[in-house]
């Protein structure tokens, strides 16, 4: 499978990238790691005219402690948040979950911001920047806004992002002493969750991003809902499917993907409560 | 385009379309046809080669996207002093049956090695999950790179 022809631009900085943009609208995409997006274009579902590679702008690639949240640059390798000590300590639940992006091979060249930006929601790090509550920074010809991690992602592969934006950052609170659990079911490690869910903490304040049930990431808003007004862990997880929509493919119905939302929400909340420290 | 990359310690130059996908690029224009087209969609692993020095799945990266990088094959592997150690390893502990996964599986254990050079049994298990095996049964392919680990076969 060979992807369409398409002009392609490797820019320098940020805002070359916007100035491309800029130029060439809609017909135009970013490429970072490109593991989202080539596999797309080799279907040809994606046939963009001009490609523009950021994927060598060292700038956007780092982890930084930033006060109250770690900083992480959007063209951060899934592997370098995988084994990044300061998320370790500070953010464990992304450092995790980074680790269980895909295989090996692919989180040497995926990023974070390429898989945030797709806005999949069938990707694993959406779900667990709902679940911590990120705040996500988008850069366009006008400067700079912030956008929380639960408006960002508004349809089906659609975001909040203009067609001259970049993502250029991601904000996690700090969570260090906080409990919590990466759950996600799937037949090969190369294969989408057929359901994930990624908590954070099991208290009243607890944070939880379901995979792959519905068009978009998902916060489980009425497991969330019964945890805040006291709900036991059992009674939270048996709502945790409650306001999604999930699709039935291959490997799941609706009904069962609303079964493993229940059984892996109870799962993670089990393990997050278990994992609290201090 | 013009592109320059290393491969297996040779500078390459050539015009390529920016659609190329490294692994066609490898073996139709560099010519060597060691590393091959599996599932041609990131699942399988056989296209994995190193990139300086890290596994990728060449199925899934643009050629261009290398441009002025290190490319690594199986090809480039051996030395006149004889086999890589995970190469050897691989054939001592009967790493292989049909051979087709075997260039990926040994570059991403190369990988792996070079990331944990002293893996338990489930790292190594855990470090090849990206590449598909349909004869082994994956257990002599474990034996093989624990054997060129215990070997401090990284280099």
């Amino acid at each position: 499978m060979i992807p369409a022809a398409f002009d392609y631009e490797r820019v320098d900085s940020v805002e070359a990238a916007i100035a491309a943009l800029t130029e060439h609208g809609d017909d135009a995409k970013l490429l970072a790691g490109g593991h989202s997006l080539i596999p797309l274009m080799k279907l040809r579902l994606a046939t963009p005219a001009v490609l523009i590679d950021v994927g060598r702008l060292r700038e956007l690639s780092y982890v930084r402690d930033a006060g109250d949240h770690v900083a992480v640059g959007a063209l951060t390798r899934h592997r370098d948040v995988e084994v990044s000590d300061l998320l370790a300590a500070e953010a464990p639940l992304l450092a995790h979950a980074a680790g269980q992006v895909g295989d090996p091979q692919v989180r040497h060249r995926g990023t974070i911001g390429g898989s945030i930006a797709h806005g999949d929601p069938a990707s694993d790090l959406p779900a667990v920047l709902l679940a911590m509550r990120a705040t996500l920074v988008l850069r366009g010809p006008g400067g700079e806004r912030t956008v929380a991690a639960e408006r960002f992602f508004t349809g089906f592969l659609e975001t909040a992002l203009a067609p001259d934006e970049v993502l250029t950052e991601i904000r996690v609170p700090k969570a260090a002493g906080v409990g919590w659990s990466f759950q996600k079911l799937n037949r090969r490690a190369q294969d989408w969750a057929i359901v994930g869910v990624a908590c954070l903490g099991a208290g009243p304040d607890a944070g939880i991003g379901l995979v792959n049930m519905g068009s978009v990431p998902l916060r489980a808003a009425a497991a969330e809902a019964a945890l805040a007004n006291g709900a036991s862990l059992a009674d939270a997880a048996a709502v945790a499917h409650e306001g999604t929509d999930p699709a039935a493919d291959l490997n799941a119905s609706a009904e069962y993907r609303c079964h493993l939302a229940r059984v892996l929400t109870h799962r993670a909340l089990t393990e997050s409560a278990g994992s609290l420290r201090g | 385009m013009q592109l320059t990359i290393t491969v297996n310690g040779a500078s390459h130059t050539d015009d390529v379309e920016p659609r190329t996908l490294l692994v066609h690029h490898l073996r139709d224009g560099v010519g060597l046809t060691g590393t091959n087209v599996g599932c041609d969609t990131s699942s399988c692993g056989a296209c994995t080669v190193l990139v300086d020095g890290e596994s990728v799945k060449s199925c899934t990266v643009l050629a261009v996207q290398v441009d002025g990088q290190s490319i690594t094959t199986i090809e480039g592997l051996a030395t006149e002093a004889g086999m890589h150690p995970v190469q050897a390893a691989f054939q001592e502990h009967h790493g292989l049956q049909c051979g087709y996964c075997t260039p990926g599986m040994v570059l991403a254990a190369v990988s792996l090695l070079a990331e944990q050079p002293d893996p338990t049994e489930q790292d190594v298990r855990e470090g090849i999950e990206g590449n598909l095996c349909r004869c082994t049964g994956y257990h002599n392919i474990v034996k093989a790179v624990l054997a060129a680990a215990a070997g401090g076969g990284t280099s």
